[in-house]
């Protein structure tokens, strides 16, 4: 298991870490989800020991990396820049990486087997097209049939069979048993591979709950209803214990409401509705205004500061309580 | 720990499957026996013109090294390729993954890249000796020679550390483009140029070119300021450090 403590890394002026601390859970996929500069690769980073954090640390299996013999048979990562000799074969790649950590030469072909490059085996990598290049890079996280797989958004740039691949791979490595710790920038991309999210902005902790609470919470529908006589329409709404909440331009909207419920008050009371329309917030733009309200709170006192401090609290301090939920959830587990 | 052994393989593997650099070792062979052999020549047909002026005593071991500056330049590029193209591919992310015990690591790397460059240098030098002497004809010196055979192994010496020196400086700086733009002018130009300024040649003396190129003499010079074996001390002691430098950036640097 992955384990970060107070994970903080500074590079001169910019905190891209700050004082981040979680827990990847064992033996699922669990998305790590921010907007651009964020922080997730710095982080991946760091969980590697390429870079060294300013404070805090990182332990895996309770050890720090550096202290793993043969680290690739404990996990495995495919990181964010293409990092293989161009002048090298796939095979030759694998092999001084297999090598390393005395894992057999026969799994290199396995691997190279497993990510369909086998027909390119003695290619150099020069010639490589970013799929290939990306499938290399799973070869190599895979080689030591590691317990932990890291990928650092790996469906960046792969055309939609690609991306079909990789989801499907990442499903049934988890399905086998291992923990996936997958970074992206698309909350629709994470919403249909993984188990369990964890949301930095600006490099802090905004979220950290199983995907399903997370759905829950942010699936919530409401009614938008729009009047030339907005008094009107808030007594009668008053008057049926409604409370509606003010919505754009003008607009009020009634959360959890029932469409042909609202529309029949609308009328008995004779108020004129010039908008009765559904309204079904999209994952991804709670995840914008999420991490959007992490950019307020950094830029000054943002609204959603509760008094606790926690950054970035989004709407009915849901991440205090998703944070909480899912440790709870963590030592059933236990 | 990663066990050496390991480290050592997985190096190896590395060195052989880029062209690039198995051709700047393949160069550095051709190189050096290529010109010695073509100056050998040269000197055998041309020996009464060449040497008309000439007071001190005929070197027929310098002679044929003398495309020793030109196998320089090539093993030394093998040097900074071997290293560096782990920075500008930005390999060094997975090999540290793989082998997070920096230190291990460029230990593995120079022995690696050391023994390399041993062999192939050995190699180079008697070919270059021997196809030297036999194009020299009459002229020719023999391995029981004074000072010959130390020449010659001397020749191998000074061709490995500066290869060594070269992986430690580019380690240093992290930058393949970067230490080729530093390594290349300063032996080629700064180096040859204040070894001939008044002065400043002192202090060339104790360049690591310089000091580690007195191991090729078999005649003492005039005006040489220190012997062969104290050329090898100093050139071996800027290799040590330049390795060393590179570690201590290797370990306290974010990869
Ligand atoms: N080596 C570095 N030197 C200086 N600043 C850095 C370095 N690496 C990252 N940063 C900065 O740290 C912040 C976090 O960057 P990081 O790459 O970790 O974000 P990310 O979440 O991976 O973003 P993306 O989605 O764009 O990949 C950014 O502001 C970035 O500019
Ligand atoms: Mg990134």
């Amino acid at each position: 298991m992955i384990e970060l403590h107070d994970l903080t890394k500074r590079y001169g002026k910019t905190l891209a870490v700050d004082r981040l601390s979680f827990q990847v859970p064992q033996g699922v996929v669990t998305g790590f989800l921010g907007p651009n500069g964020a922080g997730k690769s710095t982080t991946m980073r760091m969980i590697l020991d390429l870079d060294r954090p300013t404070n805090g640390r990182v332990t895996i299996d309770g050890r720090r990396y550096g202290q793993l013999s043969e680290p690739l048979k404990y996990i495995g990562a495919l990181l964010e820049a293409k990092s293989v000799h161009p002048g090298r074969t796939a095979r030759d790649h694998l092999l001084w990486l297999a090598q390393s950590n005395r894992i057999p030469t026969r799994r290199v072909d396995e691997v190279l087997a497993l990510v369909g490059l086998t027909p390119v085996a003695r290619k150099r990598a020069r010639g490589f097209s970013l799929g290939m290049g990306q499938r290399l890079g799973i070869a190599s996280a895979l080689l030591g049939d590691p317990e932990i797989v890291m990928f650092d958004e790996p469906v960046n740039g792969l055309d939609p069979e690609g991306i079909l691949w990789i989801r499907n791979l990442m499903k049934r490595l988890a399905t086998e048993g291992r923990t996936v710790f997958v970074s992206s920038h698309l909350m629709s991309e994470m919403a249909v591979t993984a188990d369990h999210l964890v949301v930095i902005g600006r490099g802090r902790l905004l979220a950290d709950l199983p995907m399903p609470e997370f759905i829950r919470r942010n699936s919530r529908s409401a009614v938008r209803m729009r009047t030339p006589h907005p008094e009107r329409l808030l007594d009668a709404l008053a008057g049926a214990g409604i409370r509606p909440e003010p919505g754009p331009g003008g607009s009020y909207e009634v959360v959890d409401g029932d469409l042909a419920r609202l529309g029949d008050l609308a009328a008995a009371h004779g108020v004129v509705l010039h908008e009765l329309s559904p309204q079904q917030a999209s994952l991804e733009e709670a995840f914008l205004q999420m991490t959007a309200d992490s950019v307020e709170y950094h830029a000054g006192d943002g609204p959603g500061r509760d008094a606790a401090g926690a950054p970035g609290v989004w709407g009915a301090g849901w991440t205090a309580d998703g944070t909480r939920q899912s440790a709870a959830a963590r030592q059933e587990e236990n | 720990m990663t066990s050496f052994p390991a480290i050592l393989r997985s190096e190896w593997t590395k060195i052989r499957s880029v062209r690039s650099t198995v051709w700047t070792l393949a160069l550095t062979f051709v190189v050096t026996v290529g010109i010695g052999a073509l100056l050998s020549l040269l000197t055998n047909n041309n020996f009464t013109e060449f040497r008309r002026s000439d007071q001190s005593p005929f070197d027929a071991t310098g002679t044929s090294f003398s495309g020793i500056m030109l196998g320089e330049l090539a093993i030394i590029v093998f040097g900074v390729l071997a290293i560096g193209n782990e920075y500008s591919t930005g390999m060094i992310r997975v090999t540290l993954a793989a082998v997070p015990q920096r230190g291990t690591l460029l230990t593995g790397k120079a022995t690696v890249l050391g023994a390399m460059a041993l062999v192939v240098s050995v190699v180079t030098a008697f070919v270059t000796f021997f196809l030297g002497q036999a194009l020299l004809g009459s002229h020719a010196t023999g391995l029981g020679e004074p000072h010959v055979l130390r020449a010659v192994f001397g020749a191998a010496l000074y061709l490995t550390l500066l290869c060594l020196f070269s992986a430690g400086v580019t380690t240093m700086l992290h930058n393949q483009t970067l230490a080729l733009g530093v390594l290349v002018p300063f032996f080629f130009l700064l180096s040859p140029i204040l070894s001939a300024v008044p002065k400043v040649k002192t202090l060339a003396h104790y360049f690591p070119d310089y000091a580690g190129s007195r191991m090729l003499l078999v005649y003492e010079q005039h005006g040489q300021p220190y012997g062969p074996w104290t050329g090898f001390v100093i050139c071996l002691a800027w290799t040590l450090a330049a390795l060393v430098g590179g570690a201590l950036v290797l370990k306290s640097r974010d990869a």
